[in-house]
């Protein structure tokens, strides 16, 4: 039962405080040790130019004689902590920029997919009928589709549409088109069962009963309550994203090497592999289990916190 | 020894973040063998938590604060989970709420009865089926020999809710508790069960416990009674003497909030012990923004007009027309609603009367049939503005006061909405100034503008739903069940405030209800419905004194007697 007197609402701030939500966020080590990793990759790589030792894309800060020197710790260089690549790049600094990249397409991609599923997912979750048909199946036929191979073909049908000269300029906006066209069935499915769900309940009957409008209805009232599930994807669809992204670069159908991801870089190093520079791809590769490990375990956290009836 | 349990100072606390919740508090009870205790209060009053305190299946967080619980002369308190298992198995038994859910539907009632006789009495896999032949004939099914290997989806309600009976005697128990036993079920079906329950506790000398919300459940088969209020026991008696004649506030309050299906009366009285609130605020129709879009015709234009409505509803899709198998809901419906008046629309569940509501609201559109509101039809062209026009003049309240507002708008927002979207003021600040009169008309009051919905009761819930219907200024209000997922003292309260608004107002209302005392208390005039058509129509005094057609006679048959209240 509720106090009508007290008329004070506490504000969006203290409610969040107070939230479940928080609660649960702050019982999970697990949660708390994943969201403070992603949170330095994310800060590391936000201000990776300040925290750089070197800037790997100025060929002024780079000679070629300071190529292929091992970390400092195993008898390399002072200078290069981790060693420089076959073109005497700094290791570190080149992971910075390369993390910095990835989770710009990872994001950009994801929110690429969600835009995309989320708005034919609910038009086609309310509206029914031969949209949702035809939405569905089309959803249905691309998910037998491997989402990796989906998008070496739409990057390559997009390089193939781009002249020579400026592919290599475009190729990181190719590559987020690519991995968001292949991620969208997936938000698209969830977000329809989610409002195939909400729109039977009965605020939704009553918003038509005042005469709403469809859109109005879909924006105002079924897309607040379907965005839960919409969030755990996207979280879990970020580190698929930022794995498809190092597939494609290791694949050499990514970002080219002049201004390279972590993908690019791993591929890179893998050709020096057995003529003993271990370096140059076993610590991007390290940078990158641990990036998509720990936004992982967040968002299976988030996927318990914003679903109890799961546990 | 005359107690088969004996309760003492039970205390069951939940122990939560935001502090520790008493659910029950300094309960004292006791059970002989062959009588039935009826456990009666509304819901979170913690009736069922003593129920699952005294078989230790209190849920997560929750544990027995304090007390004792004395069964045929021991303590049960602190025993093993082992130990418990076999006390709940072979000496209480359990009857739930949803035979739905209480059997297993991927094993015959015969594979989970023998299962149970075994584990329970140890017999062999030959006496066991023996046993529960004789079982499942003791709680009335036929043929049981042949049942044996039916499933539970095979069943009704009603014959499920037998099995769960029978399962709960299956270890010969002495003591039977039993959560909400009839509410899942339909009214004929109730009696049979609890007349039963009664038959089975004297013949075997069973002590019962029933915990229910229902009065009239209590008044038709319990020896004793034990009211609820807040965790507390707030009366115990014998059921003659509490329901006749009750001596704390609050058992007067709950009595007197039952509706009454032999007597009309104007509304029902001294039911606010139960949930305070801010006081209603009238308002001044002449002159309030409210009354300024009606002009009150005289004339006898139907408020709404009904004719040869017809709905069907596609069961299983095919290709050809012949294999479609297609659900009647709404059969040649003809009606008119007279300015100013309730009607009511009774039926059972699936009769087709919410369709009705549905498709005069427009959320569905008939397939054959004419639908006026004031005059003017409102199918074809949607667009057509005087469609739109007429549409406004009408707002529905919806079942479920949990589903019926957006959990992610305020109240602010959820009533402003329409005012908003129609833009009935001239400016936020005049609109902001009339939700807060609609809260305070509803009897919330203009502070809970800023809450959320999951902030409030379920009574209060409905009240924000009848505010944002009332924010478009409509003429005529439909209610589709808008009580029946309430507590009865809660009921009586929107029952109240619905006749108040219709007095202040001059609003028309469709009221659409399976409960025969609620709607005989709320309306002028009623159809009653079976399989999509109406079978009689007539005015309330009329129908309750005089009934004509048959399923009306069989329905004022159902229901539940209350002779015992004074």
């Amino acid at each position: 039962m509720t106090n009508l007197s007290s008329s004070e609402t506490p504000s969006r701030f203290a409610r969040f405080m107070d939230s479940d939500v928080l609660h649960s966020f702050l019982r999970s080590p697990s949660a708390m040790i994943a969201a403070f990793i992603t949170l330095i990759f994310i800060l590391a790589a936000l201000f990776a130019p300040l925290i750089a030792p070197y800037n790997p894309f100025d060929p002024a800060q780079i000679s070629l004689w300071d190529g292929k020197l091992p970390p400092s710790f195993a008898g390399g260089d002072d200078r290069y902590l981790l060693g420089t690549d076959n073109q005497g790049r700094d290791m570190l600094s080149t992971i910075l920029y390369g993390g910095r990249l990835s989770i710009i397409v990872g994001l950009a991609a994801v929110f690429l997919g969600m835009l995309m599923g989320v708005t034919l997912g609910i038009i086609s979750g309310y509206l029914g009928g031969t949209f949702d048909a035809i939405i569905m199946r089309i959803a249905d036929v691309q998910l037998t589709i491997p989402g990796i191979l989906l998008a070496i073909l739409i990057n390559g049908i997009g390089r193939a549409f781009l002249p020579v000269d400026v592919r290599d300029e475009f190729a990181i906006y190719v590559v987020i088109i690519a991995i968001g066209l292949s991620d969208w069935p997936q938000f698209a499915r969830i977000t329809r069962g989610a409002t195939l769900v909400e729109a039977n309940k009965e605020y939704v009957a009553s918003a038509r009963v005042i005469g709403l409008p469809s859109w109005l209805i879909m924006v105002r009232h079924l897309l607040p309550n379907v965005l839960r599930p919409v969030l755990v994807l996207a979280t879990l669809g970020l580190a698929t994203a930022i794995i498809s992204e190092a597939t494609l670069s290791f694949l050499g159908q990514g970002i080219p090497p002049t201004t390279p991801s972590l993908g690019t870089l791993i591929r890179v190093g893998n050709e020096f592999l057995f003529s003993g520079l271990w370096w140059i791809t076993l610590f991007p590769a390290i940078a990158l289990v641990i990036l998509v490990f720990s936004v992982n375990l967040f968002g299976d956290w988030l996927r318990d916190a914003l679903n109890p009836k799961l546990r | 020894m005359s107690e088969l349990l004996k309760i003492t100072d039970l205390n069951v606390e939940f122990v939560t973040r935001r502090g520790t919740i008493k659910a029950a508090q300094d309960i004292n009870l006791t059970v002989a063998p062959g009588e039935v205790l009826g456990l009666v209060g509304e819901s979170g009053a913690g009736k069922s938590t003593i129920g699952n305190a005294i078989v230790d299946l209190l849920e997560h967080p929750g544990r027995v604060a304090g007390g004792s619980i004395m069964f045929q002369g021991e303590e049960i308190r602190g025993r093993t989970e082992a130990e418990m298992r076999s006390i709940r198995g072979d000496r209480i038994g359990m009857i739930f709420q949803d035979p739905q859910t209480a059997l297993n539907p991927l094993m015959t009632i015969g594979d989970q009865l023998v299962e149970t006789i075994i584990k329970t009495r140890g017999y062999d896999q030959k006496r066991a089926v023996e046993c529960a032949i004789e079982l499942l004939e003791g709680v009335g099914i036929d043929n049981a020999d042949l049942r044996l290997k039916a499933y539970p989806h095979q069943f009704s309600g009603g014959m499920r809710q037998r099995v769960v009976i029978a399962l709960a005697l299956a270890g010969k128990p002495d003591l039977v508790i039993a959560d909400e036993p009839t509410t899942a079920l339909d009214v004929s079906i109730q009696a049979q069960i609890l007349d039963l329950i009664k038959q089975l506790c004297e013949e075997r000398q069973l002590g019962v416990i029933i915990v229910t919300h229902d009065i009239g459940v209590i008044a038709s088969i319990a020896t004793r009674v034990a009211v609820m209020y807040r965790g507390k026991i707030v009366e115990t008696g014998k059921v003659a003497q509490i329901l006749g004649d009750p001596q704390h506030e609050y058992t007067k309050a709950l009595i007197s909030a039952v509706p009454r299906a032999d007597k009309k009366y104007h509304r029902f009285e001294a039911v606010d012990y139960i949930e305070g609130g801010a006081s209603r605020k009238p308002i001044d129709i002449a002159t309030h923004w409210l009354g300024k879009a009606r002009h009150q015709s005289e004339d006898e234009t139907p408020a709404v007009s009904v004719k040869n409505l017809d709905l069907s509803f596609t069961l299983q899709n095919a290709l050809l027309k012949k294999n479609r198998k297609m659900l009647r809901a709404v059969n040649d419906v003809n009606f008119d609603i007279k300015p100013g008046e309730t009607f009511g629309i009774v039926g059972e569940s699936g009769s087709g009367k919410s369709t009705i509501a549905r498709l005069i609201s427009g959320l569905y559109t008939p397939d054959h049939g004419e639908i006026s509101i004031q005059g003017q039809s409102v199918l074809g062209n949607q667009r057509d503005p005087q469609v739109k026009q007429a549409r406004r003049k009408l707002q529905m309240i919806f079942q479920d006061p949990y589903s019926s507002l957006n959990s992610r708008m305020n109240v602010m927002n959820i009533v402003a909405e329409p005012i908003r979207f129609y833009k009935l003021t001239s400016s936020e600040a005049e609109t902001r100034q009339i939700v807060g009169d609609l809260l305070d008309h509803v009897g919330l009051g203009a502070a809970v503008a800023n809450r959320y919905p999951h902030e409030f009761s379920g009574g209060q819930r409905q009240r924000i739903s009848i505010a944002r219907a009332l924010a478009t200024r409509p003429q005529i209000l439909i209610c589709d069940e808008p009580t029946s997922a309430l507590d009865v003292s809660i009921q009586a309260q929107i029952l109240n405030l619905l006749k108040d608004l219709q007095e202040d107002l001059g609003l028309t209302m469709l009221f659409i209800s399976h409960d025969l005392p609620v709607i005989r208390q709320t309306c002028d005039r009623i159809a009653v419905m079976r399989s999509g058509q109406i079978c009689e129509l007539a005015e309330t005094e009329e129908l309750f004194n005089n009934p004509q057609h048959e399923y009306s006679k069989h329905l004022l048959g159902l229901m539940p007697k209350l002779d015992l209240l004074g």
